[in-house]
């Protein structure tokens, strides 16, 4: 089912060629066109500080998404990240209740979501359990003390200064979470495109065995994956929680799945060995102005995500069905 | 033979559920009554029969986390299709519900089969959107007690030999696959995909259309429990049996069914729910809040799947040293 065979062309493309038929240039056409539709269906849509709006509606789940687009690289998925979230939060909640400033309420934020990601790293690369079903599981786990902790209460009174990360602008319509989301994908872009731990994902996302033996610490490199994931659940916890003001445990429910949606719908092999962060950030840009789009032109949050259920099977499925098609 | 017997998988967790319950007696007798271990046990019948469908569909590597959506859009459409048509009666209402979740069950068995699509990308997506078109359909309205006809509620009230008909067909479900899989070509070759597909394919058997059968046996279950739950509960609405699909799952992990594929017994998937069954009524008798549960699940699938890893790895060796006395 998952065989993969490569053909070998005599002469290969020209760079311009090849850019051109990429998945990322038709995520471009997409984009634009989706914007270009926005801007013609709703008279809102122009307007410099709506549009700054509608990048919260990515800018979260794309943090996320960048490092779930390392670790689906390298063969593993975390379906735990949304309930990463509701545990940060929870946590960052609680110490609020005792009092803690916004500096620690940060530090308790990541440590958090580093403490999840090396749970999960520790049961998928020491244990050698299947990622899958270990974040099903965690995902209950994490979300399940959420709710043994707050049940049908929520935690508020977040301090003043907390409340920048989320709500904050950096510069005119620019918020602080936009500017976190570019620096984020510069990072993730640096370290997946240009050094050799990134080399290596790619290296045991084709072949983990053939990675072993030529001397890559897959177990080693999966888990600072998991963490990596893992940290970047809980700033995104801090940028959520900051922006709401309020805890409770359904916060972020069901992200795992836009997350994962995003990754694959910028180019990212859902069986591993490939994509590219220049996708998934596109991928962002698309998934976000749709939803906002859609938003404007006032359809509910659950006729949406029809949208990105028939949009994640879709970005598999055409392209297999054209290869088909094709012969 | 008996020795094998008394320390196989399912003879432990029954030995488990026997001690849970006599923990539970010893300060709460009432619980271990007759009459409520029926109760338990009838209401754990969905999760005993959507956990046979989940379990074959695991057998033939894949997992399927649309049942709980496939239930609720099942069970809203019959529960509408009776506001509409009274008159219905109720083998026509079973057939539909089967019908319905048998196709529902065939959308993800296509995407995998002909599309070679990750299942867990195919039902994600699927399960959203399924939660969607109850949306669609039912404008987001609840169907309630009092608009369903009497005949549609009767039947999972109904009594036969002292237990419910919901019981029955749990019963008649466990009875039916376990002759299924142990005596049919088909059961036989779910067992065969999953353990070896290579093998499989050179034994004459297409996984690919295997595994389509085994979406579709589950969707068919779904769509039947989709018809009890919705008689039973006498109400339907869009969030129905939300999130259940994580307790199919730990059903299955608990019940030894091995996630790798290969490995799995009806008896377990059955024992794995009812476990997951007593502990979700004995909650609120030993005085454990409800909101408990949801991390109790998640550590259950954690500790199952541990256990899982650690038992196969033994049966290897343990099957060898068999063949060697043997010689």
């Amino acid at each position: 089912m998952t065989d993969r065979t490569r053909v070998i062309p005599d002469r290969l493309q020209s760079p311009l060629e090849r850019h051109l038929k990429s998945w990322e240039s038709l995520l471009i056409l997409v984009a634009v066109a989706v914007f270009v539709a926005n801007s013609f269906a709703s008279p809102y849509f122009l307007n410099a500080w709506n549009l700054s709006d509608a990048t919260f509606n990515f800018t979260e789940k794309a943090m996320i998404a960048f490092a779930m687009a390392l670790l689906i690289i390298s063969g593993e998925i975390d379906l735990s990240v949304a309930s990463i979230i509701a545990l940060a939060s929870t946590a960052m909640g609680a110490a609020v209740q005792f009092g803690v400033d916004t500096p620690g309420l940060v530090l308790i934020g990541l440590g958090v979501g580093l403490i999840c990601g090396a749970f999960n790293g520790f049961l998928v690369t020491v244990m050698g359990l299947p990622s899958i079903v270990v974040t099903i599981g965690t995902m209950s786990l994490f979300r399940g003390i959420s709710y043994i902790v707050l049940g049908d209460q929520a935690y508020r009174g977040y301090p003043s200064d907390f409340a920048f990360f989320g709500q904050g602008y950096v510069f005119w319509v620019i918020s602080f979470e936009f500017v976190l989301f570019a620096i984020l994908a510069l990072i993730h872009a640096i370290l997946l495109h240009k050094t050799n731990f990134g080399r290596a994902v790619y290296a045991i996302g084709n072949n983990p065995t053939g990675a072993l033996f030529s001397g890559i610490r897959v177990a080693r490199v999966k888990f600072i994956l998991f963490l990596l994931t893992g940290l970047m659940s809980g700033i995104a916890a801090i940028c959520l929680t900051s922006r709401l003001g309020s805890t409770r445990p359904s916060i972020a429910f069901g992200w795992e799945l836009e997350i994962v949606t995003m990754v694959v719908l910028g180019g990212v092999s859902i069986l591993g060995g490939s994509g590219s962060i220049v996708g998934v950030v596109i991928a962002a840009f698309v998934m976000g102005l749709v939803t906002f789009g859609l938003g404007l032109l006032n359809v509910p949050g659950i006729v949406m995500s029809i949208v990105i259920g028939a949009l994640l099977i879709s970005v598999i499925a055409l392209p297999r069905l054209w290869q088909k098609w094709r012969g | 033979m008996l020795k094998r017997l008394l320390t196989s998988r399912e003879a432990l967790l029954a030995a488990a559920i026997i001690l849970l319950l006599a923990v539970i007696s010893t300060r709460f007798p009432a619980f271990v009554s007759p009459q409520n271990l029926g109760n338990v046990f009838n209401d754990t019948s969905p999760l005993i029969l959507l956990a046979i469908g989940q379990m074959i569909v695991i057998l033939t590597k894949c997992i399927d986390l649309s049942v709980a959506a496939n239930l609720a859009l099942t069970g809203m459409v019959l529960a509408m299709l009776n506001v509409a048509m009274p008159g219905l009666p109720v083998p026509i209402i079973i057939a539909i519900a089967i019908s319905l979740g048998a196709v529902l069950g065939m959308v993800n068995g296509i995407l995998v089969w002909k599309l070679a699509i990750p299942p867990i990308v195919v039902t994600l997506g699927t399960m959203t959107i399924f939660r969607g078109l109850i949306f669609v359909i039912s404008d987001g309205k609840w169907v309630n007690s009092h608009e369903i006809g009497e005949g549609f509620k009767a039947f999972t009230r109904a009594a036969f030999l002292g237990l419910p008909t919901m019981s029955w067909i749990a019963i008649l479900a466990v009875l039916l696959f376990s002759i299924v899989m142990a005596r049919t070509t088909l059961g036989r070759s779910f067992y065969a995909a999953g353990g070896n597909p290579h093998a499989a394919t050179y034994a004459g058997i297409d996984v690919g259309r295997t595994q389509f059968w085994a979406f579709t046996i589950s969707g068919a279950l779904a769509g039947l429990t989709g018809y009890l739950w919705v008689s039973r509960y006498a109400v339907a609405y869009v969030d129905l049996a939300g999130g259940f699909e994580l307790d199919v799952v730990a059903a299955c992990v608990i019940g030894g069914v091995a996630i790798m594929g290969g490995i799995g017994t009806v008896m377990g998937a059955m024992l794995g729910a009812l476990f997951l069954g007593v502990i979700k009524n004995a909650l609120p008798v030993v005085d454990i809040s409800p909101f408990w549960q949801l991390a109790i699940s998640g550590g259950a699938i954690i500790i199952a799947v541990a256990l899982n890893s650690q038992a196969n790895r033994e049966k290897g060796r343990i099957i060898l040293k068999r063949a060697e006395h043997a010689t």
